[in-house]
């Protein structure tokens, strides 16, 4: 078992426009009303780069820099996990459009943003973080996948850690055999220690077997967090705008889960 | 081992697919012919194909089979790299989009193929093995990263051991994407050469199985000693002119292992024969080294190999301490002489302990492996 602090939240959905408002939902004070995502350019890129920023770039960047103003941290100092299914969905489906057609001219830009880490690779130029940073991939289970290895990240290493978690829809014909809901992502900054500023502990646990996930009552948010990756991390948002202690059940693969211990700070 | 002995490059003119550029790649040729195991034909594309053929050679799937024994199936993790995965499958369906509808064929499989996690869910299928598994996809660095990844796996009792290892195949995307960047070579790459002018793409897989070390297994062992990741924050496929990121990583991977600079015997530089990558990484590398230390990419003879970089070269690594050799570089043939390291173009041998591999990644992802001997 690792336990680690949340210090920070960020997030960005589907009628879920930003943690303060969020919250509110999440905690089930506030009805939940589906809205198309609110993607706006962020302010902590330089004019060319926003110019050039896709979906999951104004995704990592919105939520990241909000979960950074929520625990008034310097963001250059933490080390950063990327987790998502794809990437830029939409330009991987523009890359194979041209390559599928002569000439095939791939522009720098469209091939630079099509590596899996280019949300990562923006974020550490925006918020001029030289700390490790990783982004990973496990199908449905990338967000599992990133809070395990964040929460060994903040153990093992004694780091102050970002989780930043994105999907978003593919155009066709990509959607059709992997369909994505909308555009979801949220950030927790971890750390080792609890501090002043601590939310709550998470304590992690990677368990064999598969288990009961834990749902989300309200129906709207539900079918959120079955149609995007991401948004398996609703339930643990849940329970931290909640305010209450929590047990949860997060599945990995067919065959491992990961069980999860909310307690408030 | 033979091939680095006798400098024999795979590089060869390009003839893959219907790719219409001048340049030469690494190719390997068996990857047409062969079908991945059929319980899991779903998982059938080029890369998946290549992570299988891997599997195969040297004994590896008798190694994991023993692990499996000794630790169980669940407790071995698998933390695999690569940049493109089976994208190749997405870029030939597109080819052949229904006419009426626009849908991909209805045999196209993208969780299986397209996907990047497709190596990790392939591969945990192949050996069996169910204990924590993703992918990391961190561009070129990919698959040196993942030693991080199942060293903190392991320490904080995740796992007792763990598949690491990477896979990337050849695609249009970043045959073309490179070229598009001005960052491919008409000819095979020439590393650290005066006039190099880029990369040779290639294709190639390596996997790692790891134990924690302990002091009954480590006295004769081949170990990770240290590994040091950073960033870059400076540009998205143009490293730091100065070598930034690369003397923190490299620096972070000497304080790991608990050595200094002088403790090293050799460098596997990532060296990819681009002007501005050996520019900054030879920079770095005299920075924290100065000449002292015997350095190399063995990229002439492989290509580079994207996600699966890291691994080979740390597998080169290994045998480079197993064998008492250091690799020189093929198809360089004048040094360029404002990079102050000690840069080998011919093979050599000696007692080699400890070396430091370099893997640096678009988006300024960078990562130095320690691999040796116990001090």
């Amino acid at each position: 078992m690792m336990r680690v602090y949340v210090e920070g939240i960020g997030l960005l959905g589907p009628g879920l426009d930003g943690w303060l408002t969020g919250r509110a939902v999440l905690a089930g004070e506030a009805a939940y009303v589906a809205a198309p995502t609110n993607l706006r350019a962020s302010d902590m890129l330089p004019a060319a780069e926003r110019r050039r920023a896709g979906v999951p770039i104004k995704l990592a960047l919105a939520v990241g820099q909000e979960a950074f103003l929520h625990a008034a941290r310097e963001t250059k100092s933490a080390s950063t996990v990327f987790t998502s299914s794809g990437g830029d969905n939409d330009n991987v489906h523009a890359i194979n459009n041209i390559l599928a057609t002569a000439p095939r001219e791939v522009s720098p830009t469209r091939f630079h943003n099509s590596v899996h880490n280019a949300a990562a690779g923006y974020w550490c130029i925006a918020a001029g973080s030289h700390e490790p940073s990783t982004s990973l991939c496990a199908y449905d289970a990338s967000f599992p996948a990133g809070l395990l290895e964040s929460a060994t990240q903040v153990t093992v290493d004694d780091a102050v850690v970002v989780l930043i978690a994105y999907d978003h829809p593919y155009p066709e014909p990509l959607n059709a055999v992997r369909p994505i809901s909308a555009a979801f992502g949220t950030a927790l900054i971890l750390t080792p220690r609890q501090t002043e500023k601590s939310l709550a502990s998470i304590e992690v646990e990677f368990v064999s077997g598969n288990a009961q996930e834990t749902t989300m009552q309200d129906a709207g948010l539900e079918a959120l967090r079955c149609g995007v990756p991401a948004a398996r991390a609703l339930p643990l948002l849940a329970a931290l705008a909640g305010g209450k202690e929590a047990q949860l059940s997060i599945a990995y693969f067919s065959d491992n889960h990961l069980s999860v211990r909310v307690k408030p700070c | 081992m033979e091939a680095l002995r006798t400098r024999r490059s795979g590089l060869i003119p390009c003839a893959f697919e219907d790719v219409d550029l001048e340049t030469y790649i690494a190719k390997i040729e068996a990857l047409d012919a062969i079908r991945v195991r059929s319980d899991l034909s779903a998982y059938d594309c080029r890369n998946n194909r290549l992570a299988q053929l891997c599997l195969e050679q040297d004994g590896f799937e008798d190694a994991v089979a023993a692990a499996k024994t000794k630790y169980g199936a669940k407790r071995i993790g698998v933390f695999l790299g690569t940049s493109t995965s089976g994208i190749l499958q997405t870029e030939l369906a597109y080819r052949h989009l229904d006419a009426q509808t626009g849908a991909l064929p209805p045999d196209f499989q993208y969780a299986e193929t397209q996907n990047s996690n497709s190596l990790a869910g392939f591969v945990s299928h192949y050996l069996g093995l169910t204990g924590p598994a993703f992918v990391v996809s961190s561009a070129c660095s990919s698959s040196a990263k993942v030693f991080a990844n199942a060293v903190r796996m392991m320490a904080a009792g995740v796992c007792d051991a763990a598949v690491v290892g990477g896979v990337d195949s050849l695609c249009l995307s970043t045959l073309y994407g490179f070229n598009s960047l001005g960052l491919v070579s008409r000819f095979p790459c020439r590393p650290y050469d005066a006039e190099r002018d880029g990369i040779s793409v290639g294709e190639g897989a390596g996997f790692v199985l790891l134990e924690r070390a302990t002091a009954a297994n480590s006295a004769n062992a081949m170990l990770l000693l240290g590994v040091g990741e950073s960033s870059d924050a400076h540009h998205m496929s143009t490293p730091h002119p100065e070598g930034l990121g690369a003397i923190m990583a490299m620096q972070r991977a000497l304080d790991s292992a608990g050595l200094q600079a002088s403790d090293i015997d050799y460098i596997n530089l990532h060296g990819t024969a681009t002007k501005s990558n050996d520019a900054s990484e030879g920079k770095a590398v005299a920075d924290v080294f100065g000449t002292r230390v015997a350095c190399s990419s063995t990229k002439g003879w492989t290509g580079h190999l994207l996600g699966a970089a890291g691994i080979t070269e740390a597998i080169i690594a290994l045998q480079a301490v197993e064998h008492g050799f250091v690799p020189g570089s093929v198809n360089t043939r004048q040094l360029d002489p404002g990079i102050a390291i000690d840069y080998r173009i011919e093979n050599g041998s000696g007692q080699i302990n400890r070396v430091l591999s370099n893997s640096f990644g678009f988006g300024g992802s960078n990562c130095s492996l320690v691999l040796g001997r116990q001090a």
